[in-house]
C-alpha cells in the first residue's frame, strides 16, 4: 500500500496487499467438503433427496432424458438414475472406507515397525511392499477377488490390500524421520519403553501424512471399487451402485449419454473433492 | 557523504494475515572502511536489517517507510532487477551458514566466477584467474585444486572463506556480514575475523557486521548499534557504548556477555559449603572410553582413550571444537551409545554392560538436556505432559501426586504455571529450555548432562539459565558433566575442566588452572581465539 516503483515492475518482495486465501479457507476446501457432504448424507438418509424406489422402475418412463421430473434421466427399465446414485452412495462409500481402513491400519502398522525396529525385519518388510508395489494394483485387487470371492466387501478388502504397500511405505519413511529426532531420544531418556515411546510420540508424530494419503485413498478406493464392480466383480444387479451403474449405460452410451456420464460425473466429483481435502490436510501439517 | 546511510527504515512481515512490524525507524550510517555493527538478540531485527539494505527480504516482508541511501542513491523502492546490478558490485554478502549457501553441485571455482560472469567482467580465461587469485587472497591454500572441488570437500572454514571471496570479488564498497562466524568454531572463527579485517584495510571496504554477540562486535566494530524488538536501543562509537551505555538495555547485555563481564572463577567445594567431603566416591568416572564408528569400511576413533572423574556435587565441562568427540563422550556417560571399550562407572556402578531393564533404571540417576529444546521436546504434547512423562514412565505417583509434581518442578526452573497446557512452539527458546530442565529433574537424578545447553540461547537468557543450573545444584548437591565449546560459559560454570581434540583429553585440571595457566599449546589457542576486548574498556 506503500509506494509501488513507477516503472510498474512488481517485485514481489514490496508487495503488501494480503492474499485473501490467507484469511479465509480457500473456495475450493470449501466446495470439496461440500460434495464430501453431500453424499454422505445421501448415503445416510436417501429417502431425504428422491421419492423413487432405485430398483423398481416404471416401465413407461424408461429412457428419458434428464428433466424436471427425472434429473439424472431413466434407465432402460424406467428405473430414476438420480435415486440409484443416491442409494448406491451407501454402498461406494462404505466399500472404500473399508477399503482405506484395511490399508490404512495394516500399512500403517507394518511401517511403524519397520522403521523402528529396524535391521532384518525393515530389510523383509520393505522388500515384500516392494514386490507388492512393483504388482500393478488391478491387478492385485482382482488376484485376492479370486481368493475371496466376490462380493461388495470383498471388492473393498482386495481393494484394501492394493494399498497397502503404499501406505506402508509412506508410514515407514516418517517413522524413520521421527525416530531420529531428539524428542523420541529423550523420551528413551525419560525412561520410557520401546512400545510406550512409539505409541506416545512416533505415531502421532508421523500420521500426519498418512492421513493425508488415507484421504486420496478414499477417492482412489471409490474409483477402483466402481472399476471392479464395472467389471462385474462387487456388487449384483439389479442393486444401485457407481460402478455398476456406470457399466450397465454402457450399452447404451450412443443413445442415452446420462446413463454413464451423470454416474460418472458424481464419481469424479467426490474425488476429486478427497484429492483436494487432502492436499490442505497435509500443508496444515507441515 | 556516508556511504550508506538508513532513515527511519521500518519492515514487516505479514504472516496468516497478521502483520509483524520486525523493523521500526531505524536509522545509522556507514562511513567508507568503516565497521558497524548491528548486535541484539533472536528477533530484534538485526537480520531483517541487512535483508532488506540489500532487498532480499523473504517474499512476506516488505518495507514500509523509511529510506537507505548507498552513496546518496535512495534504494529502498528500487525493483528486483534493478537492485541486482548493485549486488555483489557495491554491496557484497557473507551469509550466516557456510554449510547451506554454497550450491553443491557445482565447483567452488565456478560458484565464485559466476558473479564475474553476471557482472561480465572478462571472458572465460579471465574470469577463471581472478577466481585464483581470490581463493589466494582468501588465504586458501592450494587455490587450483579448491576451484574445482565441491563444498562438500571443504571444511566450515573453508567455505566460508570461498563466500568471503565470492562477496570480495568485485571489491564492493560495501559489505554486509550477517553473522559470518556463528557456525564456525572459536579458532576459526577468529582466522575468518582476521580475514575480514584485512580485507578492509586493503581495499578500504566498509563491514556491516550483524551478530549477537557482543565479544565479537566489540573487538571488531568501530561503531555499534544495538537493536532490541526492532529499535535501536542505543548506539554510537564502540568504546563509549561499552563503557557508558546509557540504555538499560545495553548494560544488562554488557553485563550478561561472558566474554564481556567475566566472573570470578568458582571456589573449589569443600565440606563447608554443604557438599560431600572428599572422600565420598565420585559421581561419575570414566576409565579409558573408546569408541570407534566405521566410516567408508575404515574404523574411526571418534573418542580415544578418555578419563575423568566428576566429584559428587560439582560441574565438570568438556570443551573442545566440532569433532573433538565431546559430545560422544557425553552420549556414553548417559549410555545412549554403547562404548567400544573402556568404562563408565556412576556412584559406583559401571554403566557400559547395562542392557534392557536395568539400562531404563539408569534413566532415573543419569539425565541428559540437549542443545536444541526445540528438537528434544515433542510438538504435539503440552509442557504438563513433556514434564510428567519420566514419573508417568517409573510410575513415580498417582494422577493427582504426578500433577502436584508437575507444578513443583515448573515452579522449580522459574516458570509461570500457565505454561502448562502450552505446547512447546508457543514458548521462547529459553522457557523451553526450562522445560527441558524440568523434565530432567523429574525423577531426583544425581547427574545431569549438559550437551550445548546453553549455546542456542541469547546471552540474556544464557546468563539466567546458568544462574539457574547454578543455585539447583547448591540446592539439590547436584553433579553436572557439561559440554560446550564455549570457553567463556564454561569458565564460569564448571569447577573442573577437560579440553578435547581429536578424541583426546589434551588438558585437564581446574577451571583456574587451565584457563591462567594453560599447559597445553592447544588450550592456549583456544584460549586466545576468545572474543575480548582490552580491560579498560569494561571496566
Amino acid at each position: 500500500m506503500t509506494t509501488r516503483s513507477a516503472v510498474g515492475t512488481v517485485a514481489p518482495v514490496r508487495s503488501s496487499r494480503v492474499p485473501a486465501a490467507l484469511r479465509r479457507p480457500p473456495v475450493g476446501l470449501v466446495l470439496a467438503w461440500l460434495v464430501i457432504a453431500v453424499v454422505v448424507v445421501w448415503a445416510v438418509a436417501p429417502g431425504l433427496f428422491t421419492e423413487y424406489d432405485p430398483v423398481n422402475g416404471v416401465p413407461a418412463q424408461k429412457l428419458q432424458a434428464p428433466g424436471a421430473q427425472h434429473l439424472f434421466g431413466t434407465d432402460a427399465l424406467g428405473r430414476d438414475v438420480f435415486a440409484r446414485v443416491v442409494h448406491g452412495s451407501a454402498r461406494s462409500l462404505s466399500g472404500a472406507v473399508v477399503a482405506v481402513a484395511v490399508g490404512l491400519t495394516v500399512g500403517t502398522l507394518l511401517g511403524l515397525v519397520a522403521g523402528s525396529v529396524g535391521g532384518v525385519l525393515d530389510e523383509v518388510v520393505m522388500r515384500v511392499v516392494d514386490v507388492l508395489l512393483a504388482v500393478p494394483g488391478l491387478l492385485l485387487a482382482l488376484t485376492v477377488i479370486i481368493l475371496l470371492g466376490p462380493g461388495t466387501i470383498n471388492v473393498a478388502i482386495a481393494v484394501g490390500v492394493g494399498s497397502i504397500a503404499a501406505f506402508a511405505r509412506l508410514a515407514r519413511s516418517e517413522v524413520v524421520r521421527v525416530r531420529r529426532a531428539d524428542y523420541v531420544e529423550a523420551a528413551f531418556g525419560s525412561g520410557g519403553r520401546f512400545t510406550t515411546v512409539l505409541w506416545r510420540h512416533v505415531l502421532p508424530n508421523s500420521v500426519g501424512p498418512v492421513v493425508a494419503l488415507a484421504a486420496v485413498q478414499f477417492g482412489a478406493a471409490i474409483l477402483a471399487i466402481s472399476t471392479l464392480s464395472f467389471l462385474g466383480y462387487g456388487a449384483k444387479p439389479p442393486e444401485p451402485e457407481w460402478g455398476l451403474l456406470i457399466a450397465e449405460g454402457r450399452n447404451y452410451l450412443a443413445t442415452s449419454w446420462w446413463l454413464t456420464t451423470l454416474p460418472g460425473v458424481v464419481v469424479m466429483l467426490v474425488v476429486l473433492a478427497t484429492s483436494r481435502i487432502s492436499r490442505s490436510i497435509n500443508r496444515e501439517d507441515r | 557523504m556516508s556511504l550508506l546511510e538508513v532513515r527511519d527504515l521500518s519492515v514487516s512481515y505479514r504472516t496468516r494475515g497478521r502483520v509483524v512490524e520486525a523493523v521500526r525507524e531505524v536509522s545509522f550510517t556507514v562511513e567508507p572502511g568503516e565497521v558497524v555493527a548491528v548486535v541484539g538478540e533472536s528477533g530484534s531485527g538485526k537480520s531483517t536489517t541487512a535483508q532488506a539494505i540489500i532487498g532480499l527480504l523473504p517474499t512476506n516482508g516488505s518495507i514500509d517507510s523509511g529510506q537507505i541511501l548507498l552513496g546518496g542513491t535512495d534504494i529502498a523502492r528500487w525493483p528486483d532487477k534493478r537492485l541486482r546490478s548493485i549486488r555483489g558490485a557495491q554491496i557484497g554478502l557473507i551469509p550466516q551458514d557456510p554449510a547451506n549457501s554454497l550450491n553443491p553441485v557445482k565447483t567452488v571455482g565456478a560458484q565464485i566466477g559466476e558473479v564475474l560472469r553476471i557482472h561480465r567482467r572478462g571472458d572465460r580465461r579471465t574470469v577463471s584467474r581472478t577466481v585464483i587469485e581470490l581463493l589466494t587472497r582468501v588465504g586458501i591454500s592450494d587455490p587450483e585444486l579448491r576451484a574445482r572441488q565441491y563444498p562438500h570437500e571443504l571444511s566450515g572454514g573453508m567455505r566460508q572463506r570461498v563466500l568471503i571471496a565470492a562477496a570480495i570479488a568485485l571489491r564492493p564498497r560495501l559489505i554486509i556480514a550477517d553473522e559470518p562466524t556463528s557456525a564456525l568454531d572459536v579458532t576459526v572463527q577468529r582466522r575468518v575475523l582476521d580475514l575480514i579485517d584485512d580485507l578492509r584495510t586493503e581495499f578500504g571496504t566498509a563491514v556491516l557486521l550483524v551478530t549477537h554477540d557482543l565479544g565479537v562486535a566489540a573487538q571488531r566494530a568501530d561503531r555499534l548499534v544495538v537493536m532490541r524488538d526492532g529499535r535501536v536501543e542505543e548506539q554510537g562509537p564502540t568504546a563509549a557504548v561499552l563503557t557508558g551505555p546509557t540504555a538499560e538495555y545495553t548494560r544488562l547485555l554488557v553485563r550478561d556477555a561472558p566474554s564481556l563481564t567475566p566472573r570470578g572463577f568458582r571456589r573449589p567445594r569443600s565440606a563447608a559449603d554443604g557438599a560431600p567431603a572428599g572422600d565420598s566416591p565420585p559421581a561419575i568416572v570414566a576409565r579409558d572410553l573408546v569408541k570407534e564408528f566405521r566410516v567408508g569400511g575404515r574404523p574411526f576413533r571418534a573418542v580415544d582413550g578418555v578419563s575423568f572423574h566428576v566429584p559428587r556435587g560439582t560441574t565438570h565441562a568438556l570443551v573442545g571444537e566440532s569433532g573433538s568427540g565431546k559430545t560422544t563422550t557425553a552420549r556414553m556417560v548417559v549410555r545412549f551409545t554403547t562404548p567400544t571399550s573402556g568404562s563408565v562407572t556412576i556412584g559406583g556402578v559401571d554403566v557400559a554392560p547395562l542392557r534392557g531393564e536395568q539400562l531404563r533404571q539408569l534413566r532415573r540417576r543419569v539425565q541428559l538436556v540437549y542443545q536444541n529444546p526445540a528438537g528434544s521436546l515433542d510438538p504435539r504434547q503440552s509442557v504438563a505432559d513433556i514434564v510428567a512423562e519420566p514419573l508417568r514412565n517409573f510410575r513415580l505417583a498417582d494422577r493427582a501426586g504426578r500433577a502436584r509434581r508437575v507444578r513443583e518442578l515448573i515452579d522449580r526452573v522459574a516458570l509461570p504455571q500457565t505454561v502448562l497446557d502450552r505446547r512447546p512452539r508457543e514458548l521462547s527458546g529459553g522457557q523451553r529450555q526450562r522445560v527441558a530442565i524440568a523434565r530432567a529433574l523429574a525423577v531426583d537424578p544425581e547427574v545431569l548432562v549438559l550437551d550445548e545447553a546453553v549455546s542456542a540461547l541469547d546471552v540474556t537468557v544464557q546468563a539466567q539459565i546458568l544462574d539457574l543450573l547454578d543455585g539447583l545444584q547448591r540446592e539439590f548437591g547436584l553433579t553436572y558433566l557439561f559440554i560446550s565449546h564455549d570457553l567463556s560459559v564454561v569458565r564460569q560454570i564448571s569447577d573442573t575442566v577437560s579440553v578435547m581434540r581429536k578424541g583426546r583429553i589434551v588438558e585437564s585440571g581446574s577451571t583456574q588452572q587451565v584457563f591462567e595457566a594453560p599447559r597445553h599449546e592447544y588450550t592456549r589457542e583456544l584460549l586466545a581465539a576468545v572474543p575480548s576486548v582490552p580491560v579498560e574498556l569494561v571496566a
